[in-house]
């Protein structure tokens, strides 16, 4: 201690200097160790979190922050949407089948929503609007979500949520118009709960399991360290969720695997819409559950005068489809997170159910 | 003339006043209920607030939510545009909302789902003008909650329920009003449930005990419904087909579908013009029935000292059960009636009726195409143990 100390001296004038070192010293280390005992403190803005290198809008990731994607996407108001997770230094995503991964503690799931300015030509650019995050703490995940400055610079902290004026060329060359909704972060929990605790969603083996760049995902993270506790043979046992825009996947396991994405976060077992008794998740294989002449219980007027959830070779007598194709906020499913109907996705669920033996 | 002018000023300065400060005043309330912490008391300041979005609290305990009263605070949800409630709580324990008007939202007015200790005061959850099948469904809905309190409720225009209480246990719904909805108090595959002193007229039905099937809680049950004013309700049922209550006739009373150990007693039933108290089973819905688990047949009713009118009726003509009654009594209507839709292999259902003034009754033999309608009661000459009373 002595030499250290007579050595700083001979380079400064004054103890008063000396003294300021030290207590920057003292500071920064009890900062590193108070760190890691104060919970995750959501920052203001989303490049605080240095997430991304390089100007923010690129979204280009930085070191332990890895891109993914999923089979079966939720439908969002046709958005399109970047995913990612950051993982601590060193850790690893847990691998578990019919659930969500389990990922350790300070790991941050990030989402972000996007249109192109024209989705026909993607090259021309893209408005960023929201990005969400979804970070592990302890024994809960907490969701917060920050909404892009028009200069596409940052995103900042939204609480309350918010309603962000876009206009885009859709694939068909037909200009849109939307008052996008940001959710407030109670609606958050409204699709990411299972027996009312917050979780992930997309992050399962049946969603991530797939070919990217024409290499399987989880192979992948597996040979990259970033996922563990599976072997194989236990990969070659994932039934992954078909790609529903896939034509050359089957009507019934493209049908199945949509609803299974835009429904069943709600309509599941645990789910906030058990309620109701509808059950569409992959896994169920009872009609009843999955609406098959099923009356509703509390639809009021989402029924739409229809006596079924799902009548059998008629579209147009199946409520599930009534709701798909509403805009009322009273009447449409999902309940958050939709404003326009997806024409594909009704167009899938009408020959679905068209299909089925009356 | 002068009243409608004073109101006319009194409506459009509400209006100016909120037109500026809506924007602000939406945000700060709904930052206040995302960020609220456990033990809060959250105050709904006094005049009329405009919300495009559901207000939600989720995953909080020992919250009061307190406006200035009914009719001084108002929270219009008149162009909602996300959001099926007005408000929602989940996932939450000991929560109490008193003194606000809620109104229009698009669907529910309040839902609380999974709140155990939940406390309604001095609420009116309204659609306001004509009753309608556009409005939302339940004016104050309850489902899988423990420890409901609803109390000096106000519930007007409701599409499907005004007070509906589902799944749920430990339910006291009392002193509230109920008009204009298809159903006035619906308790739905609810056990231990005390609906009294309650005031529910002009709805299609006024008071439903139902159980149904496909839900994860199978059955109800110890359902008092007592001390009640079920007065006219003969409304035209409004509710969009496919639901449940879309089968209810206009001019019900009581009606206790599938549900038991239920007791309807001191009520005042009167003017219902179709039927004042209905013991029906699941199958007088003529719906399919594919839940193995669930028993269609009401169990354990016992409707005594209650009032009937003494006056003629005539019943409902939109609805096959009025139209049958109607040919059948004319309008000397029975007021107690029974489906008589039992299984064999099912213990007897065990329906009792003691002491009601007025109080006819009718067998209508469902089960057999109405053909063997009877009226008479001997058989239902029985007394059940009586339900305990609410504190």
């Amino acid at each position: 201690m002595q030499p250290y100390m007579t050595a700083l001296c001979r380079s400064c004038p004054d103890r008063n200097k000396l003294a300021a070192v030290f207590i920057l010293l003292l500071s920064s280390i009890l900062t590193a160790f108070s760190l890691r005992e104060v919970p995750f403190k959501p920052e203001e803005r989303l490049s605080a979190y240095g997430f991304f290198l390089g100007p923010l809008a690129n979204l280009q990731p930085a070191e332990n922050v890895f891109s993914y994607e999923v089979n079966a996407p939720l439908f969002s108001d046709y958005a399109e949407k970047a995913r990612f997770v950051a993982l601590p230094q060193g850790k690893r995503m847990r691998f578990r089948l019919g659930e969500p991964f389990d990922l350790p503690e300070g790991s941050v799931i990030i989402k972000n929503f996007f249109y192109y300015h024209d989705f026909r030509r993607p090259e021309e650019g893209r408005r960023l609007v929201e990005t969400r995050l979804l970070v592990r703490e302890a024994d809960t995940w907490k969701a917060l979500t920050y909404v892009w400055n028009a200069e596409q610079t940052d995103a900042f902290l939204e609480v309350a949520g918010a309603e962000i004026p876009l206009t885009w060329i859709d694939n068909t060359g037909k200009r849109q118009r939307l008052s996008y909704q940001v959710p407030n972060l109670n609606q958050c929990k409204g699709c990411h709960a299972t027996k009312g605790q917050l979780v992930p969603i997309g992050l399962t083996a049946e969603q991530t399991h797939r070919k990217v760049s024409g290499a399987s995902q989880l192979e992948r993270w597996m040979t990259e360290g970033l996922l563990e506790g599976v072997t194989a043979a236990e990969l070659a046992a994932v039934t992954p969720l078909a790609d529903y825009d896939d034509p050359t996947s089957s009507l019934e396991s493209r049908a199945r695997a949509y609803l299974h994405a835009n429904c069943a976060h709600c309509h599941h077992p645990h789910g906030s819409a058990n309620t109701s008794g509808l059950f569409l998740e992959i896994t169920q294989t009872d009609p009843l559950r999955l609406g098959v002449l099923k009356p509703p219980v509390a639809a009021g007027r989402g029924s739409g005068n229809r006596k079924y959830s799902i009548t059998p070779g008629k579209p147009s007598e199946s409520i599930l489809l009534y709701r798909m194709e509403q805009n009322d906020p009273g009447i449409r499913m999902p309940e958050l997170g939709r404003q326009l109907a997806h024409r594909e996705g009704i167009e899938l669920i009408r020959q679905w159910i068209l299909q089925m033996a009356s | 003339m002068s009243y409608l002018r004073v109101s006319l000023v009194i409506v459009c300065w509400g209006c100016a006043a909120s037109f500026y400060a809506q924007p602000d005043a939406e945000r700060a309330l709904q930052t206040r209920f995302v960020l609220a912490e456990d033990g809060d008391t959250l105050e709904l300041p006094a005049g009329r607030i405009e919300l495009t979005n559901t207000l939600w609290l989720d995953g909080k305990r020992d919250i009061l939510v307190r406006g200035a009263g009914i009719d001084r605070t108002i929270l219009s949800f008149r162009s909602q545009k996300q959001g099926a409630e007005g408000i929602k709580i989940t996932h939450a324990a000991n929560i109490v909302l008193e003194g606000f008007t809620l109104e229009n939202s698009r669907g529910d007015l309040l839902k609380a789902q999974e709140v155990h200790g939940l406390t309604l005061r001095d609420i009116k959850a309204q659609w306001t003008g004509k009753p309608r099948k556009t409005n939302g469904s339940y004016a104050l809905y309850p489902v899988q909650c423990r420890r409901v309190s609803i109390q000096r409720c106000t519930a007007i225009g409701a599409s499907d329920a005004g007070i509906y209480v589902g799944q749920s246990d430990s339910v006291w719904v009392r002193e509230c009003l109920a008009y204009h909805n298809v159903a006035g108090i619906e308790i739905e595959n609810t056990t231990n449930a005390w609906v009294w002193n309650n005031t529910v007229y002009d709805n299609s039905g006024g008071i439903l005990v139902f159980d149904l099937p496909d839900l994860p809680k199978k059955q109800g049950g110890r359902v008092l419904v007592w001390k009640n004013k079920v007065l006219h309700n003969n409304h035209k049922n409004f509710a969009p087909k496919g639901n449940i209550v879309a089968k209810v006739p206009p001019g019900t009373g009581v009606m206790i579908l599938a549900a038991r150990a239920v007791e309807v007693t001191e009520n005042a039933i009167l003017d219902n013009r179709t039927v004042s108290t209905a013991i029906v089973s699941y199958y007088i819905t003529q719906l399919p029935l594919q839940d193995k688990e669930y028993v269609p047949y009401p169990a354990d009713i016992y409707v005594h000292d209650n009032t009937y009118s003494a006056n003629k009726r005539m019943p409902t003509w939109r609805h096959r059960l009025g139209l049958l009654l109607w040919l059948k009594f004319g309008r000397r209507l029975p007021h107690i009636l029974y489906d008589g839709i039992a299984d064999e292999n099912h213990p007897p259902a065990r329906i009792c009726l003691k002491r009601n003034i007025n109080g006819s009754f009718a067998n209508v033999d469902a089960a057999r195409g109405f053909k063997n309608i009877s009226t008479n009661a001997t058989l239902h000459d029985c007394t059940l143990p009586l339900l305990p009373r609410p504190e």
